[in-house]
């Protein structure tokens, strides 16, 4: 694990992971990721790519959750790493 | 909790909560013995179902809210199972959680609990997760939440025993539950309890109410909702708290991280995960089911499947049907000539009315028997989220929201559904465009149309074996057809009087679960198809004699009917029908699925033919009638836009509350419907005048 500068979310690919820094802006959409226990410190993969490349699955917290690019580009993370297969 | 004096019953109230795709329709039907239809996805329960069980001297009456991640109030949903649970004070709120991703789970749970402690939760779905070597600890889990933990398996029974029990004496008071506080720090606790001295005694919930508070916006409402006089002293104590907290911008947030670093603590104190990588089933299944080379086909093949196994499934049972009706059809003829029965009155009675609910049974309920189950499999296998996943740009790029796919694919099944569904989408403007669309889906009583005049017209040159096949591949044509107008109409709407950006998409993708083969078929026949074919029935009837009157009347020699087909005839012509299927298409508004039933019988009263037997004689009674290929194709684009049904208008009205939209929901398929007709009529006959 090294640490990297800040990255948006939706920069990530498919297997690798990161720990999210900040949420987006947006209350509603904050809201909505934090019910879904994402917060600063949780550590999220991608597991998935739509057919069109757009949305992407995301797994944290024991579950899979879509979000669009433009929702994930709003989300930063601080480190990236590749997982173990 | 009330005494029914009569019976000698508590009565208490319950309430069912917990997060989308945990079994909780599952566990309501378990308990009650009702018979809702359970789904793998998200915005499965949109309507609040309510039910009754008993357990000793007492009677629960329990409502199933729908699954919620949060208490936010950012969707319909959300505000009804928070309202259900702040405001309806029930004697016991069973919150059901996924044993298999319990973390998560615990987010609703620790907000639940603190507006009330009168909670039972139910850890449903064990033995997924024992599978999954999840092996939760549930009395430890139940120490640090301070209420009961009842580990159940609700598909196959097991806990719900206990779960009444404890329901039962978290509601009478016999188990004492303890409220276990979140800890928000030093100055979000001052602040609170500051407010709490100032609110009246007696108040339930009176700490979630505080902490409620602390939030700037929507106070008054708050107050006004939960009926709190808005006192000087409470003026008073919420200032103060303001400027205590002054330095921070949102509390709210604050509150949900703590609750979930809280979920995080609790679920690494009570669950051991024996096999870290325990969801790497669900992993190489969706590699193949999302991924960018095979997503797509996929998609298409199984559609294709669903509708091949339909085609050929229904072919037999439907040919039998008719045969059968044939028979009493003549049986009573026979009975009727032996009494010297009035010609007239025997026309109106076998012709109309039986030999309308003939066709509707032998030509519509196969399919719709067929079709029904198999989309149920796959909605309880959790495939329909990875569709809204691959098609989810599409809808985007027509600035709807993803879950518009989802209500989409409900709308397959039914409208009516499809449009209640959409309370799932949060912003009004999605919502409304979902809605408005939803009819493009061609639903389950118009399938069987789009069969009968493929397999009768279109396919039936091509030699057997192939034929399903290709009659299945025009479906998927017609279905691809279906989702892309949809997607045009959502992106003329969002163009035009429905303005704006597409909001954000937060679409969980829950675990594939093996659907229960035999139950489900079992369900949704006898719920589901022989509830839809009720209804088409009760239509049928007083429609077939209608009908059969309206052509047994002659005025200066012609029936009534053919005045009214001959009237609309010229306009129906110019899109590509005859005069008789538009009557059929407006008669067919209380139920589409007696449409071509009723196409038939008036085709069937002008000619010498009286009865068809199979597909083949579909065929040459249509033929007969003027039918073309071009017919053929204008009735099934005409079948999959026009005016919605009257149940679905009805519940599109009770959705908005709005005349100007309901009319424009009745509207809008109808006319795209007419334009699409009238543009393939033309061009076809261009095309052929041309060659």
């Amino acid at each position: 694990m090294r640490a990297t500068p800040l990255i948006p979310l939706d920069a990530l690919d498919t297997g690798e992971c990161g720990t999210i820094c900040t949420l987006p802006d947006n209350p509603e959409l904050r809201r909505r990721l934090t019910a879904l226990g994402l917060i600063p410190g949780t550590k999220i993969t991608v597991v998935n790519i739509s057919p069109a490349g757009d949305p992407k699955a995301y797994f944290f917290r024991g579950s899979l959750i879509a979000l669009r690019h433009k929702d994930a580009q709003k989300i930063l993370i601080k480190n990236r790493w590749a997982v173990e297969q | 909790m009330s005494i029914d004096t009569k019976k000698q019953y508590r009565i208490f109230s319950a309430v069912l909560a917990g997060n989308p795709n945990v079994g909780k329709s599952t566990v309501f039907n378990a308990l009650t013995g009702m018979k809702q239809h359970t789904g793998n996805w998200p915005g499965k329960t949109v309507v609040t179902a309510e039910g009754h069980f008993r357990y000793k001297d007492s009677e629960f009456v329990l409502t199933d809210l729908p699954g919620t991640y949060s208490l936010n109030a950012d969707s319909p949903d959300e505000e009804a199972a928070k309202e259900a649970i702040l405001y309806g004070h029930p004697d016991c709120i069973i919150v059901v959680a996924d044993a298999s991703s319990l973390e998560r789970n615990l987010n609703l749970i620790l907000h639940i609990l603190e507006i009330s402690s009168k909670a039972v939760v139910c850890l449903n779905l064990i033995d997924e997760a024992h599978k999954k070597k999840i092996i939760p600890d549930s009395r430890k889990l139940s120490l640090m939440l301070g209420v009961p933990v009842i580990t159940a398996a609700a598909r196959s029974g097991k806990g719900l025993d206990k779960l009444t029990a404890a329901a039962y004496g978290v509601a009478c008071g016999s188990i004492k539950t303890t409220e276990v506080k979140n800890n928000y720090g030093t100055d979000t606790e001052t602040a609170a309890d500051t407010i709490i001295n100032a609110l009246p005694e007696g108040l339930n919930s009176k700490r979630f109410i505080s902490l409620e508070l602390l939030n700037k916006q929507n106070r008054t409402e708050f107050l006004e909702k939960n009926n709190i006089l808005f006192t000087p002293e409470l003026k008073n104590a919420i200032e103060k708290a303001d400027k205590i907290l002054s330095e921070y911008d949102d509390i709210e947030y604050i509150r949900s991280q703590t609750i979930v670093k809280r979920s995080e603590e609790i679920y690494n104190a009570c669950v051991y995960l024996e096999n870290k990588s325990y969801n790497k089933r669900d992993r190489s299944i969706d590699k193949i089911m999302t991924s960018k080379r095979t997503g797509i086909p996929i998609m298409l093949l199984l559609l294709a499947i669903v509708f091949y196994i339909t085609i050929v499934g229904a072919n037999y049972p439907s040919q039998w049907l008719a045969q059968l009706f044939v028979l009493v059809e003549d049986k009573l003829r026979e009975l009727f000539s032996m009494w010297n029965a009035n010609e007239f009155i025997s026309r109106i009675f076998i012709d109309g009315m039986v030999g309308t609910l003939g066709s509707v049974v032998s030509v519509m309920l196969p399919p719709m028997a067929v079709f029904f189950p198999l989309f149920s499999l796959l909605e309880d296998s959790g495939y329909l989220p990875r569709v809204a996943f691959n098609l989810d740009k599409y809808f985007y790029r027509s600035g709807t929201h993803g879950k518009q796919a989802l209500t989409m694919m409900m709308g397959f099944g039914c409208n009516a559904c499809g449009i209640t569904g959409c309370r799932i989408i949060e912003t009004e403007r999605e919502r409304r465009i979902a809605a408005l669309t939803n009819n493009f889906s061609p639903c389950n009583g118009r399938f069987p149309t789009l069969i009968a005049i493929i397999s009768a017209f279109l396919v039936c040159g091509i030699p057997s074996p192939l034929r399903s096949f290709a009659g299945a591949a025009m479906l998927v044509g017609v279905i691809i057809l279906s989702i892309f107008i949809s997607l045009a109409i959502s992106k003329l709407l969002s163009l035009t009087i429905l303005k704006g950006e597409p909001s954000s998409l937060v679409l969980e993708l829950p675990p594939y679960r093996r659907p229960q083969f035999f139950r489900t078929i079992v369900r949704s026949l006898a719920d589901k198809t022989l509830s839809v074919l009720g209804r088409a029935v009760i239509v049928a009837i007083p429609a077939g004699i209608i009908i059969s009157l309206l052509a047994n009347t002659f005025i200066s020699g012609k029936s009534i009917i053919s005045y009214v087909t001959n009237f609309i005839d010229p306009f129906a012509q110019i899109i590509g029908l005859d005069g008789v299927l538009l009557t059929a298409f407006i008669l067919g508004f209380p139920a589409n699925e007696i449409v071509l039933p009723i196409a038939l019988m008036i085709y069937l009263s002008n000619g010498t033919m009286t009865d068809y037997e199979s597909l083949e004689q579909l065929h040459s009674i249509l033929t007969a009638n003027g039918w073309t290929t071009i017919t053929a194709i204008c009735a099934m684009i005409f079948t999959v836009m026009h005016f919605p049904c009257s149940t679905a208008c009805l519940t599109f009205y009770k959705e908005t509350k709005s005349i100007k939209w309901t009319i424009a929901a009745f509207l809008l398929p109808t006319l795209c419907g007419i334009i699409c007709c009238l543009l393939v009529n033309t061009i076809c006959h261009c095309l052929m005048i041309l060659l």
